[in-house]
């Protein structure tokens, strides 16, 4: 077997190029003990089971295992990092790049982290369950609002948890077994890892219409028509701000509207937070949806992330905030959550809670760093504002304004998933196939690039 | 205020990690905490390695804070598989073994028993009475359905080997097994090198699927080497292990959550595909794992100066434990204790399985402000010069009745 065939056998993704399709194709071929590849995303549809007995020494109980598609979203960061082009523009992952295209760690940040290591006191003892108790607290004011009444009331229970991921996972494994519906409603669409999370969480995930491909903006009507007909005390996923990957967000008077709907309906909230400040600069406009439903006095679930407002990423900063009926009840809810946690990994990480709380915690750390998310903000609104000059300048055919009109980390181009494969070929430009870029990947001088392969994608391909 | 969740119980305190909340609420100046199998110092301070804060000043300032890939940091993978499998194992050349960064042993675990639900569906797991209680939690929520295999044997507070092996050949082919790599929490009882040997061999004759849980490799005899010598024994047999390691005690980490999962497979071809399918389990549990653990744990472990370091010193906090457990056992036998404590010595490791019951370890901390687990377990890396003697009469006190 030549090594060659073997490593592009090993390397072969479902989405690549035809090129690469055809050879993955030929190596399937060549191959007869070859594992087989699964088709689109989906794992749980093709799993076999297997006798528990290795049927001669040496041979493995998984060896009829396949290999997994990449993940849609960060395989694509994967792709391009193996394309040698010199011109190549990563617009996949949603994680801020600065103006020269370089990860960026907040000043603040590395004042805080630098304050950590030079404390000879500090210790690296597990953390409660529950996680840091100072970052709990000022993550839930921080969301909710120092004079939330929830949290004068004390009727929130937070946990530290690893980032929106882990939050999602814990407030969906808490729900599965303590509340009495097992359905989630999710946008259509939404970030491609919340069915699974969901899923595993054991929850039975729908979907309510949002996004309307025809105006590129909120299809309201029938998100209220989907919402209205879901069963009484349904669980909702909402994003707070920012939605993942249209960038398309009601506007105040719609939330209320969806507001008033919900709660009539006794559906409950579970909201992704994700954009807090990064969507307009704005903390606090950014978590205006999350407290009109807290005024309310009604119950909702916050799962909230620290990775793109903060630069945390890598860190897996997040918390869960659960907003209860009462006191009483949020310290049981809070004594179930140690239990969700408890078997999956025991306690969260300690380095990134601690930089957040050390930064949320001092006054003039906290403005330096409201300063630095304005800054990326506006830079990520710049760039929406440069991109549509271009393509109008181009005279690319087609309306797109919803490139100024969406806000947040993502723009949905509205193009087909032809168009971007074509994109990635013949520009070197990576994005997920549903059209979606990440705005924080550009900068002025990839802008013009893009701008010629949308012009090229959309003029040559419809 | 009405609530959807008014009717969620509330849920029974953690009995490991809720013994050091009861300590910390104390306000009597003798008390001790044995509880929690966290190092202290002899001045019963906890330790970050001089070792971890190098690799800390470091990393500072020098690196962006980007997501991990899901399968966590290669390098620190890399470091892990040598410090497990050895630096110069085939298995590692042929690059067989599926492996990734993990939320330290718990999480380790973790996703190999979701991993064991999602492919091999109809296997159930055996665990060995007792065990670290979370084990039993692990599988259970990964919903594997549970055994037990004998292992302790109250009468000597050692092994009962005859036991075990019984019930080693009495399972089911094909079943699989978890398996303390050394120090075995909470007995700290661990089988001879030939009865490992023994083990190993009639795990052949089973086919059973053997899971190491390494979490104290290098703290349990003072050389990490030694202490994965049963992983080893099993290797040499062709047994294709799973394990999961922590760097929780032995780089002192616990907070940063840094560990490793790995699974041994037939080819490089498979381990890929392994090592595929363990991700999608940890992308919809928390997408990719903590970056600062694991860029401690490869800046050490890849440095020659300062691995040598965190040999020297996690041998100094093996050596120092094994001084304590000396002394506990000759201050028991200098007060005339009637009962026999050899086990305290013979037992590897952070615990010490006393022998003691429940109503008498709360008697330890009702009379003398002395926390543990109330299986008797007793930490003894919180054992120190200063407290040892209190600790020994205490217990006297409650035990010479026996």
């Amino acid at each position: 077997m030549a090594p060659a065939v073997r490593a592009a056998q090993a390397q072969a993704q479902p989405q690549e190029p035809s090129a690469d399709r055809r050879l993955s194709t030929l190596v399937r071929h060549l191959l007869p003990s070859s594992p087989r590849r699964t088709a689109e995303a989906d794992t749980s549809a093709t799993l076999e089971s297997f006798p528990t007995m290795a049927s001669q020494q040496g041979s493995s109980v998984f060896a009829t295992l396949a290999q997994a598609p990449e993940d849609p979203i960060l395989g694509v960061t994967v792709a391009y990092n193996k394309d040698p082009s010199p011109v190549k523009v990563n617009l996949g992952v949603g994680a801020y790049r600065t103006e020269e295209g370089k990860p960026l760690v907040l000043n603040v940040v590395r004042r805080a982290e630098q304050m950590l290591i030079n404390n000879p006191s500090r210790v690296k003892e597990y953390l409660p369950i529950t996680g840091l108790a100072e970052f709990n607290k000022l993550s839930a004011k921080l969301i909710f609002g120092a004079d939330s009444p929830a949290i004068q009331e004390n009727r929130v229970a937070t946990v530290q948890c690893l980032s929106g991921t882990g939050s999602l996972r814990v407030g969906g494994e808490f729900l599965a077994r303590h509340y009495h519906e097992r359905t989630i409603y999710i946008p259509q669409p939404t970030w491609g890892n919340h069915p699974k999370v969901f899923t595993l969480s054991g929850l039975t995930v729908k979907s309510y219409r949002y996004y309307d491909p025809a105006t590129r903006g909120l299809d309201f009507k029938g998100l209220l028509e989907d919402l209205s007909s879901a069963p009484l005390g349904s669980i909702v996923l909402l994003h707070a701000c920012a939605h993942n990957p249209t960038g398309v967000d009601p506007t105040i008077d719609q939330w209320e509207q969806i507001r008033q709907l919900m709660r009539s309906k006794s559906l409950l909230p579970f909201f992704d937070s994700a954009y807090q400040g990064f969507a307009s600069g704005s903390l606090d406009k950014d978590a205006q949806s999350v407290r009109m439903f807290v005024a309310d006095g009604g119950e909702l679930l916050m799962a909230q992330s620290y990775a793109k407002n903060m630069g945390l990423y890598g860190e897996r900063v997040g918390a869960l905030s659960i907003v209860c009926g009462s006191a009483d009840v949020a310290v049981k809810v809070e004594s179930q959550l140690k239990l969700v946690i408890r078997p999956m990994y025991s306690n969260p990480p300690l380095h990134g809670a601690s930089i957040v709380a050390t930064i949320l915690k001092d006054s003039e750390m906290f403005n330096e760093w409201t300063l630095e998310l304005k800054a990326m903000a506006d830079r990520i609104i710049s760039m929406r504002q440069q991109l549509f000059d271009a393509l109008k300048s181009r005279g690319t055919p087609g309306d797109w304004s919803h490139i100024i009109k969406q806000i947040g980390m993502f723009t949905f181009t509205g193009l087909n998933s032809e168009q971007v494969a074509f994109m990635r070929q013949e520009y070197h430009i990576y994005m997920t196939s549903d059209g979606r870029i990440s705005m924080a990947g550009l900068s002025m001088r990839t802008v013009p690039h893009l701008a010629d392969a949308i012009h090229a994608a959309v003029t040559q391909l419809k | 205020m009405a609530s959807w969740f008014g009717h969620v119980e509330p849920a029974p305190k953690d009995p490991i990690l809720g013994v050091t909340e009861a300590f910390l609420a104390d306000p009597s100046p003798d008390k001790v905490n044995v509880g929690v199998g966290a190092y202290r110092d002899d001045n019963g301070q906890p330790v970050v390695l001089e070792c971890v804060r190098e690799a800390e000043r470091r990393i500072a300032g020098s690196m962006n804070m980007e997501y991990l890939p899901m399968g966590g940091s290669v390098k620190m993978i890399d470091e892990s598989l040598k410090l497990a499998y050895g630096e110069d194992s085939d298995f590692i050349k042929d690059k067989r073994i599926a492996a990734v960064q993990a939320l330290s042993g718990t999480g380790a675990c973790r996703l190999f028993a979701d991993f064991q639900k999602r492919f091999l569906p109809d296997t159930q797991i055996y665990i060995p009475t007792p065990t670290w209680a979370n084990h039993h939690n692990i599988w259970r929520d990964a919903h594997v359905p549970q055994r037990t295999f004998t292992y302790y044997h109250p009468e000597s507070r050692g092994l009962d080997f005859s036991g075990l092996m019984d019930d080693i050949k009495n399972a089911p082919d094909g079943s699989f097994f978890l398996l303390h790599a050394c120090a075995h929490n909470p007995t700290g009882v661990d089988p001879s090198e030939e009865q490992w040997r023994e083990i190993s061999h009639q795990f052949k004759v089973k086919k059973h699927f053997p899971f190491f849980d390494m979490a104290y490799q290098g703290f349990a005899s003072g050389d990490p080497e030694r202490d994965a010598k049963a992983i080893h024994i099993f290797l040499e047999d062709g047994h294709q292990v799973g394990c999961a390691q922590s760097y929780a005690k032995n780089l002192g980490l616990y907070g940063q959550r840094a560990g490793c999962l790995s699974v041994l497979c037939d080819d490089e071809m498979q381990a890929v595909a392994v090592k595929s399918q363990l991700q999608q389990l940890a992308r919809p549990m928390y997408s990719n794992p903590p970056l600062h653990g694991a860029l401690i744990v490869s800046t050490i472990l890849s440095d020659p100066e300062l691995k040598t370091l965190w040999l020297k010193e996690v041998k100094g906090m093996a050596d120092r434990i094994i001084g304590m457990r000396k002394a506990l056992k000759e201050n028991l036998e200098e007060l005339g204790s009637p009962l026999s404590w050899e086990h305290i010595t013979n037992q590897i490791g952070m615990f010490c399985y006393s022998g003691m019951t429940p109503e008498q370890v709360d008697r330890l901390t009702k009379e003398f402000h002395i926390y543990m687990t109330r299986n008797g377990r007793i930490s003894m890396a919180g054992v120190t010069t200063g407290n040892v003697a209190y600790l020994a009469n205490a217990i006297h006190e409650v035990t010479k009745s026996n």
